[in-house]
Order: C-alpha cells, then structure tokens, then sequence
C-alpha cells in the first residue's frame, strides 16, 4: 500500500490546460509509480487518480463504485457548479438500467448500421459543399459539426433548424469555466424548456423518432416519467453531437501529423474502421478525467485500499497509452490489430452513442481520405484555435486545403 | 413471471467487453478474459436480465423462456 505523492500533498489537477493534443506527460511517469495519486481538482475535495488500464477499469465497470454517491459540494470537478440532475450519468443500476433501457434500443449496432447509407450520402453532400466554398475552408464548420448535429436531429426528431440555439444552450453542460455559472444556469433552463415543449409536441403528435419512441415507454409502459425522459433527451442531444463533431477534426489533425499513416488510409480506406479505434485510443478527449466513482464499501486498487465513501477518478486518456496493454502505445497505428481501449468508457456508464460515434466517425474519415486525399491542415501549429475552458479538447476552428 | 425460468446466452464473439452487464448486473454476468459470460445458463425471470440485455450495445445476449422458447431479448 504505496502512495505515489513524494509529500503527501496531492497533485493540482488535470495536468495541462488542454491546448494540445498530445497526452499530458505526467501520466506516463504516474502509470509507473506503485499505488494511486492523489490529486486535487479545481473544486470540491482531494481524489485518488488511477491511471492505470486494469485500475481505471476497475473504477469504471466494478459495482462497488458508485456515480450516485458523487453529489455535493465535495465532489471533485474542474467547474464550479456542483454536480445537478446530470441524467443517467449519475445513476447507479438498477434505476440506471431502467432509464438507459428506454434509448438504448435505437443506439445499438444493428440499428446504427441501418443509418449508415444515409449517413455516408450526407457526408458527402457536406464534403462537395465544403470543396464549393473553395480551400482553405474550416473543416468544423462545414463537415465535422453539422455531420452529428444532422445525425442526432433526425433520430431524436429535433428540428435542425434550431441548431443555433440548442448548439448556444448546450455549451452550459460543456463548460468548465468557458461560461459564468449564472449563464450555466441560463442556458440549463432553457434547454430544458425548450426540450419540454418538444416532447409536449410529440405527445399530441407522434412522429417515427426516438422522442415519440420514449414518449411509448413512458405513458405505455410507465417505465420512466417525464422528467427523466427530458433529461435523457437533452442528453442524448448534447452528449450525441459535440464530442463526434470534436473528434473527427482531432483524427485528421493527427493524421495530418503523422502522414505515413494518412497515406496508408489513401490507399486502402478498408482501415478506416479499424484508424477510428486506433484514434479513439489515442486521442486523449477529455481535458480532465472527470466523473469521479465513489468507493460504496473498501476496494483495492493499484495496491492502494481506497477507502469507502472516497473518490476515484478515471484517466481514460493514460489508460489507453498502457504499454501493458498496448505495445508502442505512444505510436498511433491504423494497423493495430488488437485494440481494447476504453475510449468510450466502460462498465455501466459505457458510452450509449458508442456504436453511433463510430459510424459517424468512420463515414466521416473515409469520406475525407478518399475524397480529399491531399487534405492538409492550412495553419501552423501555433496558430492553431483550440477550445479552452471546456470539458473536450479539440479545435473551435480548424482550416484546411486539399 | 413469477415461476418463469430464462434461458441467458452471451455471443462472446459478437460482445466487445463493454463491461455494461457485468458492471450493472454482476449477480448475473462477470467479464472474463474481457468478454463478458453469464454465470448460471438458466435464472429464474429477473427485470434486470432483460435490462441489461436490452443495453448492450452489440446485441449479444440472448434471453429466451426456456419453457415456451420464446426469445424475450434482444428484441427481434
């Protein structure tokens, strides 16, 4: 039982600011030192950091973790707001399987395949109206978030035409320190009106969308009610656009860095499915980990006895540079064969929108390299414009030419 | 479905380990070798078998009536 701070003291936490892609050095050094670190965040107490692949499963998928306990002012996190009604992410199972049971059906494999044609003509309308509008053009703008915005507007059944406003309201759940709290607040408020009166609609007039298909579980079945269902809703809304629309314009900035292996996609884009995973890997997403697990009763961890009612975060950014795990796993490789990262977490919590991130990763990425195969990004990487003061790093902007 | 016997089967090469069973229903799955397993064959009907098979994300558990035969998840 080993701690891995020198003085005891715990360790200012995350790591970096964000504004880069490349994985804060830190973890390497914390993934070889005995036991967990502890580490302290910007608001609430000090926490236990597992950067470890098996440990950070462990915290993610063992049942005597538990996201329920993480209310209060205590609870660890990189903004000031404490942790509100946050959805299924803040349930534990049984009432979590519950509620996620609802959305689930519509985000598995077999239903987001019977997307994908659909989602690849799309992709190629917005590459054409990008490759219209003349290099360089920002590569955000005109593929990388109107691609899952479209996607998730159609699914859930919202309209896109109100894209600004959700878009603007969103930010509220993807802030760190981006937004004032008072307009955290705002914004919550008035997505969730917005959202309301949504689901009033589809009540009085059903429609073939997953809101009107929750609307069934809820009045017919009584599985969940209707406030749990505007929560789900507005997070399947937020959760299912920006991180896919963050995502792809990280891929081809890496792809770009490392040309050999855009080029290899060039020429054979059958790889494209297996680069989503190897980038999904090694694109560390979050800025922090976040999302703490509390410790219901003891657990060891890492040769560390965590205590009950302690918190626990997740680097699910260094556990998938495990070199446990994942030889040269500093090297991003779009030949590596196996891959069991956890880039979309794992255990209860593991991504709903999973199975759809990938497809819309994937048609996004082989629409670009086979399309565009000269696709280069048009800034120096001091010009670069990154996100700040939000939950995902990646790029507010990102120009490109072909 | 008091009386009700079920019958749980995981595809192990359809699961990608998500962990999303074993983690939210243990007294029923646990992963092994980062694939996930049921651990008794037959149960008597439980809501949470049929939750968490209607949350996988690949689809790979089967939950059929062992008397009738009838598959109860996934949904077909």
């Amino acid at each position: 039982m080993t701690e891995a701070t020198t003085d005891g003291q715990p360790l200012p936490y995350p790591f970096g600011d964000g504004r880069q892609i490349d994985l804060e050095q830190r973890y390497a050094e914390l993934r070889d030192t005995p036991g967990l670190v502890k580490v302290q965040l910007p608001y609430g107490r000090d926490c236990w950091l597992a950067t470890r692949y098996e440990d950070a499963r462990t915290v993610l998928g063992d049942p005597r973790f538990s996201r329920a306990a993480a209310v209060g002012p205590d609870v660890p996190r990189p903004n000031p707001e404490q942790p509100g009604d946050g959805g299924i992410l803040m349930l534990d199972p049984p009432e979590h399987t519950r509620i996620r049971g609802v959305a689930s059906r519509a985000f598995t494999a077999r239903r987001v395949e019977e997307m994908r044609e659909r989602t690849r003509a799309l992709v190629e309308r917005l590459v054409d109206e990008m490759v219209g509008h003349g290099a360089p053009a920002d590569l955000v703008a005109h593929v990388a978030l109107p691609l899952p915005v479209l996607v998730i507007c159609e699914m859930l059944g919202v309209p896109f035409a109100d894209r600004d406003d959700f878009q603007r309201w969103s930010s509220a759940f993807l802030s760190t320190t981006l937004l004032p709290p008072e307009t955290v607040v705002e914004y919550g408020g008035a997505l969730r009106d917005y959202m309301s009166e949504l689901v009033e609609q589809r009540r009085a007039e059903p429609a073939d969308d997953l809101i009107s298909a929750m609307l069934r579980a809820s009045d017919e079945q009584g599985r969940i009610t209707r406030d749990e269902l505007v929560t789900l809703a507005i997070g399947i809304l937020v959760a299912g656009h920006e991180t896919t629309a963050t995502q792809l314009p990280n891929f081809v900035y890496v792809l770009d860095r490392e040309r050999d292996q855009w080029d290899l996609l060039r020429e054979r884009p059958d790889l494209v499915p297996r680069a989503v995973e190897e980038l999904v890997r090694w694109v560390p997403l979050g800025v922090s980990s976040a999302f703490p697990r509390y410790a219901k009763e003891d657990v060891e961890v890492g040769g560390v006895l965590v205590r009950a009612g302690e918190p626990v975060l997740a680097a699910i950014g260094s556990a998938n540079r495990d070199e446990r795990v994942f030889p040269d796993a500093d090297r991003v490789d779009v030949l590596r064969e196996s891959n069991p990262h956890i880039g979309f977490g794992h255990g209860p919590h593991h991504c709903l929108g999973a199975q759809l991130a990938r497809m819309e990763l994937q048609e996004g990425l082989r629409a670009l390299v086979t399309r565009l195969p000269d696709l280069r990004v048009a800034v120096a990487d001091d010009e670069l414009d990154w996100k700040s003061g939000m939950f995902v790093r990646g790029f507010r902007e990102l120009p490109v030419t072909w | 479905m008091s009386g009700q016997r079920w019958s749980v089967e995981v595809d192990r090469e359809a699961c990608i380990g998500s962990g999303m069973c074993a983690g939210s229903a243990p007294a029923f799955f646990e992963l092994v070798d980062g694939r996930s397993r049921p651990l008794r064959a037959e149960v008597d009907a439980d809501d949470e078998v049929l939750g968490v098979a209607e949350s996988c994300p690949v689809e790979a558990i089967l939950v059929r009536d062992v008397a009738t035969g009838a598959q109860l998840a996934p949904e077909e």
